[in-house]
Formats: structure tokens, C-alpha cells, sequence
């Protein structure tokens, strides 16, 4: 009875992820093997199967290396960037010594819950080389203007940047989580010992919140490469390509030229770059 | 040595207070700028005399009520369709015992490392040929369930004690109802948590809704929002103010149930 | 609690169910797709095709330009094609091809108010594939040269120049006289038009063996390429990209830059958003390269160099239920008085010739350049993959604008990526001869 019972309360969760979320996966794979493109989907004679062509002519073309490397630039700058900005402002909310930690905790947090399109748009003039906010605060200190978004090197800058503003409260809340969770004797004797701030930080905070980096990493490494919304409402993937991201190139092989079959042998090397590093990631973690 | 650490910590704390803030007060304040005002050196913070112009505009020629009301419904729909789906299926993960649960489970998890943009390409054809594209259901399936929601309920519910439901079921009631009338209440903490991150993530959803809805009494808020900075991204005050108007509900919700939210963070980053 | 709960989501998704607003049961609906201004304008002429035809509710859909191929695209993809649609002609190939818009045939041939000589001859060729009419035209584009004559006349020029080697000249000497933080020309750096434009005028075919193989190595296109790489390599054109430019307009009048190469849309603007300088602006038809009249026997100079036959064209979808009140609105928008209409709420030009007269716009001299301009056009390849090709050719420009490649590898590159986008185009032919 009780097992009817279990089966039937997963049901319909399991048959809509089965049907509109497995299913596709499935035939995302096969489709990757086939030309589908814009004049099947008018006639279904024009499907021709390819084998593997889609994932050769991939990796022949210096597009797909372009997104990719942007990809990982954004990832592996962005990344390391946005956590560190959230254990940095974590850790000086979590200080014995401030009052108004709600505040803090409330406003940084702010971003985190604003629409990610409308922040992009807002951040388009913010970053504008002659009147935008930002260059004028950096002409404050001498900085000659940048065209953030105008210039292939400062593009992912900018895109990174806007990314970390956008995120780093999240991981912020977590790492707070952490802070909290480590119990005031290890420091205590820590001091007994007579470790200063600084090694209290290295031997006890750090290792302390090592399962929240994982987890932290995992889940901001596996959001960051699915770079789509800023590029696409704030530079189009330009200038010269500089911000053109993996997700991007596969919306426009996708849904802008409907090259499905192609489209999808790149969500798969997505797919297996994203499954490498977590393992990767875990893998680290256990021999640490 | 104390008060100059404080006065140190205080000084980051206000340097970030500043950054954050900064940008969103700066979309609010240009919003209320009369046209060509924000394209000025030196940028101004203030508008010279605020002015309501590109929020009327909005309302009256640019639809935007329609699609604040989109937004509204297909964000309201998937919350209310997905907590009940994923909170029956996160109970049943926690408390009950059927045949490969954990492994079920386990793989359920595993397939959290799958980008989404995957299933993109096929779901598309499969709406496609269920004629479903360009309607509010096309938005509203692949929300209808998600794994994450079951996790975060399976989570909570582990919780709660068997006896409890035992005596339940001892006096007779049947599973549904010890779910409905028991497990629910217990879980109304998590419940709000999750309703206020599936609404939330319904309503800042970009990439899908872009997908599938083609025809503009359809588009959500932001969606609608990227169309509209194809057509005006000159008018940088009226941007703002579409701006403005997207991000208030959810940054309402959140001031109002911050702790709610918080605390889903938290438990979600929790490994068992 | 429980109870409104369950109210709340039946309620929800009894919304959800009837989404669709209900029909009026008599009245025929048709849904009409534009793009970007003529979206807006549009619906002041469709209130009253509506008043003269109160059977037939017209639905416009206001799409930005930047995203209309897409949208189009994927409205075929999912079974969501609005009944009659604005559309670039260059696009009309590709959806010919997909079998999505209706022929024209009897209804153009029975059309006692439209012949061989109503449209401008260019124009209306793109509108036919194979011999078949896919579209009417409904107003015209084409690229020329918007330029501030008040600095050109600084600089020491009355006229403005025919010949590239003029051109160029000019250009030099506005720089001159601007200084070092102005320039003489804006040209958007991922822009497939101009340099299109150049090398079509150099006699360059683009495509070749019957658009089954790019051709841009072909040494005309090279030379046209070169041409416009120059302008950016010599500091008369900003090599900055778009997005130094907030608003074109008013860096144009600010003096910014001199020249501007762009379609018709921009006299609107201009006069729009530039009241009281209407003095200090002109328009230009494109010159031509050097020597190129000598081969025609002319003078180099007194006719224009070719542009794009370029516009807007109204098209109904395949599978509407209603394309005969679809024609109705076509017929409408395309009659004599509405293009004058139209051009007068958008600032677009005529596709219709008679219209043009009776406005006097082939006197206005700001138009009269268009007048020109619209004699000597050349259209693109009337292939699918085209928009595509088009869109490529805009970011192989950009990169050597930015000098991340030569102009070798760029072509190179190109021709690669072209023959590869042909291949399906390549095997299709083959498969049904």
C-alpha cells in the first residue's frame, strides 16, 4: 500500500521531467548526428543523417574556439572573482564588530533578485565611454575613458564585472551560512594558542568552509557557463566576437539560422566540458 | 587597534554599500528624466525636473501592461503548478518507501549537471508538434517540475517524524491526506521559500520565453524589455524606466519575504 | 487554506486555457507583422482599411528590426506566421524556399492599378523568384550618403564628389579641417552593406557557378574592400565601433563626423531630431569607382554608382486562412495615395513611382538623390542562405577594421565559411536535377 503510495505521489514529477526534460536530452544527442536544419523543418526529406560531421565541422571552426575560449575566460576570471567578492563582504558582515549587518546583508543582496535582462540594459549606459557613470567615477581618478563595451579587450572585462555586481550576494548568504556554522570554541582556542587574526583566518576559518567552496564553486562554475542574457541584450556577442559565449552561439546556430543538428552537438560539448569540471572539481576536493 | 580594524571594516562596508546601490538608484533616478538627459557630460544623477513621460508612454503605447500581466500569470502559474508537483514528490523521497527510491534519487541529482539549453533544441520540436509554441503552456511545461524544488522539499521533509505520520496513519487517514493536511502545514517554512524562488526565477526568465513566444501579446517582461531596446535603446530614460518597472515586483517580494529567501539559500547549499 | 488554494490554481489555469482572447464570431481577423517605425505608423492606415472594411479586424505586431529575420524565422519553425508580413526583400528567397508565402500571380495580373511600370524596375525584380511574384513592394531603400554641408563647404567643397578618388579626397581634407578628434565619415564597423555596396559597384558577382560557391577572392571585391578598409586605416573614419556613438543623430549634429552612409529612414530622423539645422545636411547619391563610366562610354562622375536594391516588401503567409482579406490590405497599403501617406508618417520612400510624382519628391533635392540613386540599383543574390552570407560579410569587415586579420585570411576565411553555409544549397540542387 505504502509503496503504491510512494510511486504515485513522483509520478507526475517524474513523467513531466521524464517526458520534457529526459526525453529531449535523448534526442538532442541524436539530433547531433543529423543536418537538421530550417529546410527540414519544411520538409522532413531534406534530414540527412551525418554521423559525427556536426561535431568535426566544429572543431574546424574558429568560432566555436572563439565562444569557447570566451567561455572559459569568463569562467575562470568571473568565477574566482564573484567568490571572492562574496567571502570578502561575508566576512565583513559575519565581523563581531559591525551593527547593521541586516542592512549590508539586504542591499548587496539586492541584485542577486533583480531581472537579469534589465540590470544588462541598465548596465549598457552605465558602462557608455562617453557618458556613462562609470567612466566619469573612474575620470575621478584619473583614469582615461575605456570603451567598455566597444572594445573586443574590455568587453568580457565588462561582462565579468557586471556579473560579479549581479552575483556575488548569493554565494555571499551561503558563505555566511558557513561562517556561522563554525563553532566560537575553535576559535577560542585558537587564541589560547596565540594565533592572530590572520592564522585564525588560514587554520581555522578557511578550512572550516572548505564543503561550502565546493559547493560554491560547483554551483557558480555550472551558472557561468551558461553565459547567454548579458552578452545577448548588451553586445550581441561583438565586438568581434569578443563576448561571444558557447549558449550564445548556440541560440544563433539554434533559433537564429536553425541549424538544429549543429546547435545541438554544441549543447553536448557543453553538456560534457560542464560534467569534466564538476568532476574534475569533486575529484579535488576528496584527494584534499 | 580594535577601532581601527572597525573603522577599516566599516569603510569596505560602505565602499560596497555604494557599488551596490549606486547602479539600480541611477536607473531609478533616469527613469524620471526628461529625454536625452542621460546622455549628458557630465552625467547627472538627478533629473532637472522628473518627469513621469516614459512610464506613460509605457503604459499607454508600449503595451507594457499586457506584458506585466504575462509575466504576472505564467510566473504565478508555474509557482503554484511546481510546488504542488515537486513538494508530492519531495515528500515521497523523504518519508516513503517504494522500490529504487534512492536510486532514483540519486540520478535525479546527478542530472542536475545537464545545462538546460540541451533539452532546448528537441523541446522546441516536440512543442512544436503538440502546437503548443506561442502559447502560455509552451512557458509554463518545462517549468511545471523541477529538481531542485524536489531536493529542497525532500530536504525539509526528512525532518519530520515517522511517528507522527504513523499515528496518522494508524487513525485511518488516507496517504493523500496525511499529505495534504499534514506534511504541507509542516513544510509551509519551505514551501514560501520555494514559492519565492520558482516565482522569482519564472519571472527573470529569459532564454525560453524568448524561444517560444513569438507574438508580442504573449512576451513576459523581459523578453519584452529586449525587444524594446531594439526599437529605442536611443531613448536611454524610457530604457530605464522599462527597467525599473521589471525589477520592482521581485525586489518587492524580496524586501518583504528576505528572510524566507535567505534561509532557502542556506538550506539548499546544506549537503546531506 | 486548503480550499482557495485549489481555487487559486483552477483559476490560474482556466486563464492559462483561455489565453487567447475570444474571437468576434462575424469578423474576419488577420494579423499583420511589421518592423520597427512602420509598425507604429501602420496602424493609423489600417484604422481606416478597418473603417472601409468593417468585416476585416487587422492585428499589428510592432517588431524592432534588429530581431525581425529571427522572429520571422521562428514563427515559421512553430506553426506561428502571422497572416500577411512585412519583410526585407533580400529575406524572400529564403522563405520561398521554406514554402511560407503565397504567390501573387492572379491577383498582381487581374490588378488593373499595378503594371509592369508601377514600382521602380530593381525593386520590384526582387520580388520575383523564378519567374513567380512572391511580394509587392511596399516602400523602397536603398544605401547613399548623408553629409553636412556646412563642413564640407569648410573643408572647400560646393558639391559633393562622383568618383571614389573625389570622394576620398574630400574626406581627407574634411579631416583636415576637423582636427584630430573628429572624423570625416562614420561607418558601423560590422556593416555588410557598405562594403557590398562598393564591391557591387566594382562589378564583383559575390557568389559564383549559380550561387553555389562564395567568390570573394575575386580581385573586384578585393579592391572594393580594400577601399573601405582605408577609410578606417587613415583615421577618416572612427575605428571605434558603434557604441562610442550614443546616438548617431546627435553626433551628427554635433559635428562628430561629416558623413553618414544610410538609408532613407534617416531624413525622417534627421528632420525629427535635428529641428532648426535642416540647413546644414544633404543627401548624396553613392559615387562610382574610377573608370567605371569610361567603360560605359560616360562620364566618370555623372551617374551614380550602384547601391542595393534594398526596401521593404508585404508578403502573405502560405498557410493563412484569409489571404484574400490579406490581399485587400496589401492593395491598400500599396496604392497610390497610402504610400504617400506612409511616406509622410515615416519618412520611408514610395515603392510606387506615381507616388513620388505627385508628392514632388523627385524634385525635393534631399530625395531627388534617391530619385537617382533608385535608377542605378543592383540586387543582392536571391538565395536563402543570403542573410546569413550578409551577416558573415559584416564580421570578416570588422575583423580586419580591427586588424585581428588580414585582409587575406578575412576573405580567406570568408569564402570558407560561405561554401560551407552553400553545402546543403550545393546537395539540394543536385538532388532535384
Amino acid at each position: 500500500m505504502r509503496w503504491a503510495a510512494g510511486y504515485f505521489f513522483v509520478a507526475p514529477a517524474l513523467l513531466l521531467i521524464a517526458v520534457f526534460f529526459v526525453f529531449p536530452v535523448f534526442s538532442a544527442f541524436l539530433l547531433s548526428f543529423t543536418d537538421f536544419d530550417i529546410y527540414s523543418l519544411g520538409n522532413i526529406e531534406y534530414l540527412r543523417f551525418v554521423g559525427i560531421d556536426n561535431y568535426i565541422n566544429l572543431f574546424g571552426n574558429s568560432r566555436f574556439w572563439t565562444a569557447l575560449g570566451n567561455t572559459f575566460y569568463f569562467v575562470a576570471v568571473g568565477g574566482p572573482l564573484s567568490v571572492l567578492v562574496s567571502l570578502g563582504a561575508a566576512l565583513l558582515i559575519n565581523s563581531k564588530l559591525v551593527r547593521l549587518k541586516t542592512l549590508f546583508r539586504t542591499v548587496y543582496f539586492l541584485p542577486v533578485v533583480t531581472t537579469l535582462v534589465a540590470v544588462a540594459v541598465m548596465w549598457r549606459y552605465l558602462y557608455h565611454p562617453r557618458y556613462g557613470l562609470l567612466n566619469f567615477a573612474l575620470s575621478g581618478i584619473g583614469i582615461e575613458p575605456i570603451d567598455w563595451l566597444g572594445d573586443p579587450f574590455w568587453a568580457m572585462p565588462a561582462i565579468i564585472l557586471m556579473a560579479a555586481w549581479k552575483n556575488f550576494g548569493y554565494n555571499m548568504i551561503i558563505f555566511l551560512a558557513g561562517l556561522q556554522s563554525i563553532p566560537d570554541s575553535l576559535y577560542e582556542a585558537a587564541r589560547v594558542d596565540g594565533a592572530n587574526r590572520w592564522h585564525q583566518f588560514r587554520y581555522v576559518t578557511l578550512p572550516m568552509l572548505a564543503p561550502t567552496f565546493l559547493f560554491v564553486g560547483i554551483i557558480t562554475m555550472i551558472g557561468y557557463f551558461q553565459l547567454f542574457a548579458e552578452p545577448y541584450v548588451m553586445t550581441q556577442g561583438g565586438p568581434s566576437n569578443a563576448t561571444l559565449s558557447v549558449v550564445l552561439f548556440m541560440y544563433e546556430e539554434g533559433f537564429r539560422w536553425w541549424n538544429l543538428g549543429n546547435a545541438a552537438a554544441i549543447a553536448f560539448v557543453l553538456f560534457v566540458i560542464i560534467l569534466a569540471v564538476t568532476l574534475l572539481q569533486l575529484r579535488l576536493q576528496r584527494e584534499r | 587597534m580594535d577601532r581601527v580594524v572597525r573603522l577599516v571594516i566599516y569603510a569596505l562596508l560602505f565602499l560596497g554599500l555604494v557599488v551596490t546601490a549606486t547602479p539600480l538608484l541611477w536607473m531609478v533616478s533616469a527613469s524620471f528624466m526628461g529625454s536625452g538627459e542621460a546622455s549628458t557630460y557630465p552625467p547627472r544623477l538627478l533629473p532637472s525636473a522628473a518627469t513621469l513621460d516614459h512610464y506613460v508612454a509605457l503604459f499607454s503605447r508600449l503595451n507594457l501592461g499586457r506584458y506585466a500581466f504575462n509575466s504576472a500569470l505564467l510566473a504565478t502559474a508555474i509557482t503554484l503548478v511546481s510546488l504542488f508537483l515537486n513538494s508530492m514528490a519531495g515528500y515521497a523521497f523523504a518519508k516513503l518507501r517504494f522500490t529504487g527510491r534512492d536510486r532514483i534519487f540519486k540520478a535525479l541529482l546527478a542530472a542536475l549537471v545537464i545545462p538546460v539549453q540541451v533539452t532546448m533544441l528537441p523541446l522546441f520540436l516536440m512543442l512544436k508538434q503538440m502546437g503548443l509554441v506561442n502559447t502560455y503552456w509552451g512557458v509554463l511545461i518545462p517549468g511545471m517540475a523541477n529538481i531542485f524544488g524536489i531536493f529542497l522539499i525532500r530536504q525539509y521533509a526528512l525532518s519530520i517524524p515517522d511517528s507522527l505520520l504513523d499515528a496518522a496513519r494508524i487513525d485511518g487517514a488516507s496517504e493523500f491526506r496525511i499529505y495534504w493536511s499534514l506534511v504541507l502545514p509542516l513544510c509551509k517554512p519551505i514551501l514560501v521559500t520555494l514559492a519565492l524562488f520558482t516565482f522569482m526565477g519564472a519571472w527573470n526568465d529569459f532564454m525560453w520565453p524568448l524561444i517560444v513566444l513569438t507574438d508580442d501579446s504573449m512576451y513576459t517582461l523581459p523578453v519584452a524589455l529586449a525587444n524594446l531596446l531594439g526599437e529605442h535603446v536611443l531613448d536611454t530614460e524610457l530604457m530605464m524606466a522599462g527597467s525599473v518597472l521589471t525589477i520592482l515586483p521581485v525586489t518587492m517580494l524580496f524586501i518583504v519575504l528576505q528572510r524566507s529567501y535567505v534561509e532557502g539559500i542556506m538550506m539548499g547549499s546544506l549537503k546531506d | 487554506m486548503i480550499q482557495p488554494t485549489i481555487r487559486s490554481i483552477c483559476f490560474a489555469l482556466l486563464i492559462l486555457l483561455c489565453g487567447c482572447d475570444g474571437e468576434i464570431k462575424d469578423k474576419v481577423t488577420i494579423d499583420f507583422w511589421a518592423f520597427g517605425r512602420e509598425g507604429e505608423a501602420v496602424q493609423e492606415l489600417v484604422r481606416d482599411f478597418e473603417a472601409e472594411h468593417p468585416h476585416i479586424r487587422v492585428r499589428v505586431q510592432q517588431i524592432p528590426w534588429s530581431a525581425a529575420h529571427e522572429k520571422l524565422l521562428t514563427a515559421y519553425a512553430g506553426d506561428a506566421m502571422p497572416d500577411l508580413f512585412q519583410l526585407g526583400n533580400t529575406w524572400l528567397p529564403e522563405f520561398v524556399a521554406l514554402g511560407a508565402v503565397a504567390e501573387f500571380g492572379p491577383w498582381v495580373r487581374d490588378d488593373p492599378d499595378i503594371d509592369d511600370d508601377t514600382f521602380f524596375a530593381g525593386v520590384a525584380a526582387t520580388n520575383v523568384i523564378d519567374g513567380v511574384v512572391y511580394g509587392l513592394p511596399w516602400y523602397v531603400d536603398t544605401r547613399l550618403v548623408f553629409y553636412r554641408s556646412d563642413m564640407l563647404e569648410k573643408a572647400g567643397f560646393k558639391t559633393f564628389p562622383g568618383t571614389w578618388s573625389a570622394w576620398r579626397e574630400v574626406m581627407e581634407r574634411v579631416k583636415e579641417s576637423v582636427g584630430p578628434d573628429k572624423y570625416a565619415i562614420f561607418l558601423p564597423v560590422e556593416d555588410w552593406t557598405i562594403p557590398t555596396i562598393l564591391a557591387m559597384q566594382q562589378g564583383a558577382s559575390l557568389l559564383a557557378d549559380e550561387d553555389r560557391y562564395g567568390a570573394f577572392d575575386d580581385p573586384r571585391f578585393r579592391e572594393a574592400f580594400d577601399f573601405y578598409l582605408g577609410l578606417f586605416r587613415d583615421g577618416l573614419a572612427p575605428s571605434s565601433g558603434g557604441s562610442q556613438v550614443a546616438n548617431l543623430y546627435q553626433e551628427f549634429s554635433n559635428g562628430y563626423f561629416a558623413m553618414f552612409v544610410s538609408g532613407p529612414w534617416n531624413i525622417g530622423e534627421l528632420k525629427h531630431r535635428l529641428p532648426g539645422k535642416e540647413h546644414l545636411w544633404a543627401t548624396a547619391p553613392m559615387p562610382a569607382p574610377d573608370g567605371a563610366a569610361a567603360k560605359g562610354g560616360g562620364v566618370d562622375g555623372a551617374t551614380p554608382g550602384v547601391s542595393l536594391a534594398g526596401g521593404a516588401s508585404l508578403a502573405i503567409h502560405d498557410g493563412s486562412e484569409h489571404k484574400d482579406e490579406a490581399w485587400l490590405l496589401i492593395r491598400y497599403l500599396s496604392g497610390t495615395e497610402q504610400q504617400e501617406r506612409f511616406h509622410h508618417l515615416t519618412g520611408n520612400l514610395p515603392a510606387r513611382k506615381d507616388s513620388w510624382i505627385a508628392s514632388g519628391l523627385d524634385k525635393e533635392p534631399r530625395t531627388r538623390a534617391f530619385w537617382r540613386q533608385l535608377q542605378q540599383m543592383a540586387p543582392t543574390p536571391p538565395i536563402p542562405e543570403w542573410e546569413r552570407i550578409a551577416r558573415t560579410i559584416g564580421r570578416y569587415t570588422e575583423a580586419t577594421v580591427r586588424n585581428t586579420m588580414t585582409v587575406d585570411e578575412a576573405l580567406a576565411s570568408l569564402d570558407e565559411d560561405v561554401d560551407r553555409m552553400l553545402e546543403k544549397r550545393r546537395w539540394l540542387l543536385a538532388r532535384d536535377q
